[in-house]
């Protein structure tokens, strides 16, 4: 009888929720954390659609697409949510996303045409330091200095792969050279964006690699206007975040309507001080005060996404060779 | 095998060693099933490789050579404080390793007290990223385990013997030649092998404190196999061969240390009188404050730092606390039901069965672990609604090997002492079990019940690939805070982390240990 009741009541509630559809978006850690954007966002959407918005942490970048991958068509994902233009190339030829037709007005450094992905915030990776120190205008000048670095692993990390697409992009042929320069600056290289970011915090480097945003939180969160981003000649590689829908979702409707509502005012205007990135339609009232003061780079470099895979290959054979002498 | 060693037969331990065979297995050969094509391995994987062995190599073994003279010295002296110091050998082992890896630093990092205090004299800041640094992190990890576990073995030894060495006139020497060294023999060897698979298997401590792509470890590479190429079939070849290396050393290891217990006694409280001078006295002295200092510097520095986090810590962060330590339970009562059987049946002379399939779970990537339920479970089941439990069950798998390497030294001495007493007496298994096994080991499934419960505390594990947004543990939670720069309250989710897991570790222990010797 017990047990009656129990399945009548699973039953009843499963009816509940099959009321409102369900719209499932795989995403990162830190874009579901309460403190990052995912609550306040899932609240907006919720007021408009009359549905269930349901965010799953599915790993940061390559862990994601590599989370659809493993799932393939049968994923219950609708959106996927987190990849940046180094990974789109390969979620396209996987072929589980279908295209879009959301059109916006974006405010990105760079043009966007991407049929199948829409850009929803963006940065540019920089190595963050303390406001008093007299940063490198290069990466030559910082291999030639004697400031100590944190990065991250590329194999690892995000921003780790970025690095080394950005000295690709900005040297070329020349990136083992530089690698080879950068050796003795380097402290330590860690699994991921929040060791390197502890180990700078603690002191054990002079600098680290983060985003042009980061002096944003401790100036807006923290009221603490000592830490800078370094601006680099040689111009500075861009991240662009993207969602896609999936070919396969139950719910195409929905999923357009979300990716449409994502470059709207309610979840761009989240952006800045949640994820701490530039959003990708700047909000009508503009970006939070305390955003006029960070370093804005002169030349944004970006290895188009057809090519990032190999480009990535070469340089990551290039940086393991250079770094593991 | 002739007869039977004990009135319990070993088939339910050979049911768990199975079943932890299957469970740590099946995900791999999933991985394997999943995959298609892949290249093979590559000159990076073998310099993995060779890293990953050279690395554990030296840092088990500098960790037990320590440990047995540590644990020398605190069975022989007593003094304040000494109980207290022993529940806290277990605190470095528990702790999540970022969160040891910060302790380390802040005493010994570029701008620890060390190299602070260094540049007061106009020394350079001390030089810590390197081979030297992964070694210094695992014997910070291992030391005070392995001292715990080669204690144990003394207190093994029954006080009669001491007795007896002292009618005869023993000094330290005679001690160790006749009653240590031959205790050592038996346990060294597995607390090696075990401690060396925890290092094979080592992955951010490596990396962050290897200073670089030179100590890429295993678990790096079948993270880029997976993550970088998808290549799942390079990923699983690669977990095979961690498994196969951690599997050799256990062989290694049983074929080096002898089968038998310590023999029987009539299990009063030891006294010594094997003390030696005041040199000796000194010595152990120095030895103890030398790995005290070691040991408590990174608490501390744990401690100093989150303090101040505590009052920070957003409420998700307790839900967190509350959540993980039911895992911990959970994983806690699931080992009690593997472990013990398995610890039984090898007392009743299956070594192999209950040792090989203990050690597997040290071994086993938690990456490919996790990717393997994953691909077991989506096909029937949402993996996210089964996160908890499919984290608690890893746990179990990772706590295992120490479980068994805490209760196998006593339940070899009660089938040794009483097995033949309960045959002939012909007793029921459930009476053996009640009236004989469980007292007798009480103290050891505390302990190893208390350990288990705190791992688990401190897993951040497979819980990251699995987890949705509500049923984040504590450890991710933390790690979410770090990831979002809020760095002063990830320090105080760190400590109480840190605070919970200990809790947990000395509840279980002082449970099993109420009305025993210490």
């Amino acid at each position: 009888m017990k047990y009656l009741a129990f399945a009548a009541g699973v039953l009843t509630a499963t009816a509940a929720w099959a009321e409102k559809p369900v719209l499932t978006i795989y995403t990162y850690d830190s874009f579901v954390a309460d403190w990052g954007p995912g609550p306040q966002i899932e609240a907006a959407f919720e007021a408009t659609c009359d549905c269930d918005l349901q965010f799953v942490a599915a790993g940061d970048g390559a862990a994601l697409l590599a989370r659809v991958k493993l799932e393939g068509a049968r994923t219950d994902a609708d959106i996927v949510l987190g990849l940046d233009t180094n990974l789109t190339a390969a979620a396209v030829e996987t072929g589980l996303f279908a295209p879009h037709s959301v059109t916006a007005d974006y405010d990105l450094p760079v043009a966007w045409d991407d049929a199948t992905f829409v850009p929803y915030d963006w940065g540019y990776f920089a190595f963050v330091h303390n406001a008093e120190l007299a940063a490198p205008a290069n990466f030559r000048a910082l291999a030639e200095s004697d400031l100590k670095i944190v990065i991250q692993d590329p194999r690892s990390s995000t921003p780790g792969l970025g690095l080394l697409m950005w000295v690709k992009t900005a040297y070329g042929d020349e990136a083992p050279a530089i690698w080879e320069g950068l050796a003795d600056n380097i402290v330590t290289v860690t699994k991921g964006w929040s060791e390197a970011y502890g180990l700078f915090l603690d002191g054990e480097a002079d600098m680290v690699l983060s985003y042009t945003t980061s002096p944003a939180y401790h100036l807006i969160a923290e009221d603490d206007a000592t830490r800078a981003a370094a601006a680099f000649d040689e111009g500075h590689y861009l991240q662009i975040e993207v969602a896609g829908k999936l070919a396969g979702t139950d719910q195409p409707e929905l999923a357009d309507r979300f990716l449409a509502f994502m470059v709207t005012e309610a979840f761009q205007s989240v952006i800045p001080t949640t994820n701490w990135m530039y959003p990708a339609v700047t909000p009508e009232s503009g970006l939070p005060a305390g955003f006029e003061t960070l370093t804005v780079p002169e030349r944004a470099l970006l290895v188009p996404p057809a090519q990032a895979s190999e480009v990535r290959d070469a340089a990551l054979a290039e940086w393991l060779a250079a770094l593991s002498r | 095998m002739a007869g039977r060693a004990q009135p319990v037969s070993p088939a339910a331990g050979l049911a768990a060693a199975a079943l932890v065979a299957a469970v740590i297995l099946g995900p791999v050969a999933a991985v394997l099933w999943r995959a298609e094509g892949g290249r093979g391995l590559g000159p990076a994987d073998w310099a993995a490789i060779r890293f990953s062995v050279t690395q554990a190599v030296l840092s088990a073994t500098l960790s037990v050579a320590l440990a047995i003279p540590v644990a020398r010295a605190l069975a022989r002296r007593g003094f304040p404080g000494r109980a207290v110091l022993v529940t806290l050998l277990g605190a470095p082992f528990i702790l999540p390793v970022i969160v040891a890896v910060f302790g380390l630093l802040a005493v010994f990092g570029r701008s620890g007290w060390i190299s602070d205090a260094a540049s007061l004299v106009g020394l350079p800041p001390l030089q810590i990223y390197g081979l030297h640094g992964v070694v210094l992190a695992h014997v910070f990890f291992n030391l005070p385990l392995a001292t715990r576990l080669i204690l144990q073995g003394w207190r093994d030894i029954p006080a009669e013997h001491f007795r007896l060495a002292a009618q005869l006139g023993f000094g330290p020497r005679d001690s160790t030649r006749w009653l240590e060294r031959p205790m050592l023999a038996r346990l060294v060897p597995g607390i090696w092998a075990v401690v060396f698979a925890i290092c094979l298997t080592s992955f951010a401590v490596a990396l962050t404190l290897g200073g670089g792509p030179r100590a890429t470890t295993v678990e790096l590479a079948i993270y880029q196999a997976f993550l970088f190429d998808f290549d799942l079939g390079r990923a699983a070849l690669l977990a095979l061969i961690q498994i196969a290396l951690a599997g050799s050393a256990a062989a290694l290891a049983l074929w080096l240390s002898p089968g038998e217990g310590s023999g029987g006694g009539l299990d009063r409280m030891t006294r010594r009188w094997d003390t030696g001078g005041p040199g000796l006295a000194l010595w152990d002295g120095a030895l103890i404050a030398l790995t005290a200092l070691f040991l408590l510097l990174p608490l501390a520095a744990i401690v100093a730092d989150g303090l101040g986090g505590l009052t920070r810590l957003p409420p998700q962060v307790w839900e967190a606390s509350l959540r993980s330590v039911l895992v911990a339970l959970a994983s806690t009562a699931l080992m009690l039901v593997l472990a013990l059987p398995m610890a039984l049946a090898v007392a009743s002379g299956r070594r192999l069965a209950g040792d090989g399939a203990g050690i597997l779970g040290l071994a086993a990537s938690p990456l490919v672990i996790g990717t393997g339920f994953f691909i077991l479970l989506n096909p029937w089941i949402s993996p996210a609604s089964l996160a908890l439990p499919v984290t608690a069950l890893v746990n179990v798998l990772m706590a295992l090997p120490f479980a068994l390497r805490i209760l196998i030294p006593a339940a070899r001495d009660t089938a040794q002492g009483y097995g033949r007493l309960g045959l002939s007496l012909d007793m029921r298994p459930r009476d053996w079990l009640a009236r004989v096994v469980l007292p007798r080991m009480r103290v050891r499934l505390g302990f190893a019940a208390g350990l288990t419960a705190a791992l688990s505390m401190g897993d951040l594990g497979v819980i990251a690939l699995f987890a949705d947004a509500e049923a984040a543990t504590l450890p991710l939670q933390m790690y979410r805070l770090m990831g979002s720069y809020q760095t002063e309250a990830a320090a105080g989710a760190a400590l109480l982390l840190l605070a919970l897991s200990l809790g947990l570790f000395w509840v279980f222990d002082a449970v099993g240990r109420r009305g025993a010797e210490a």
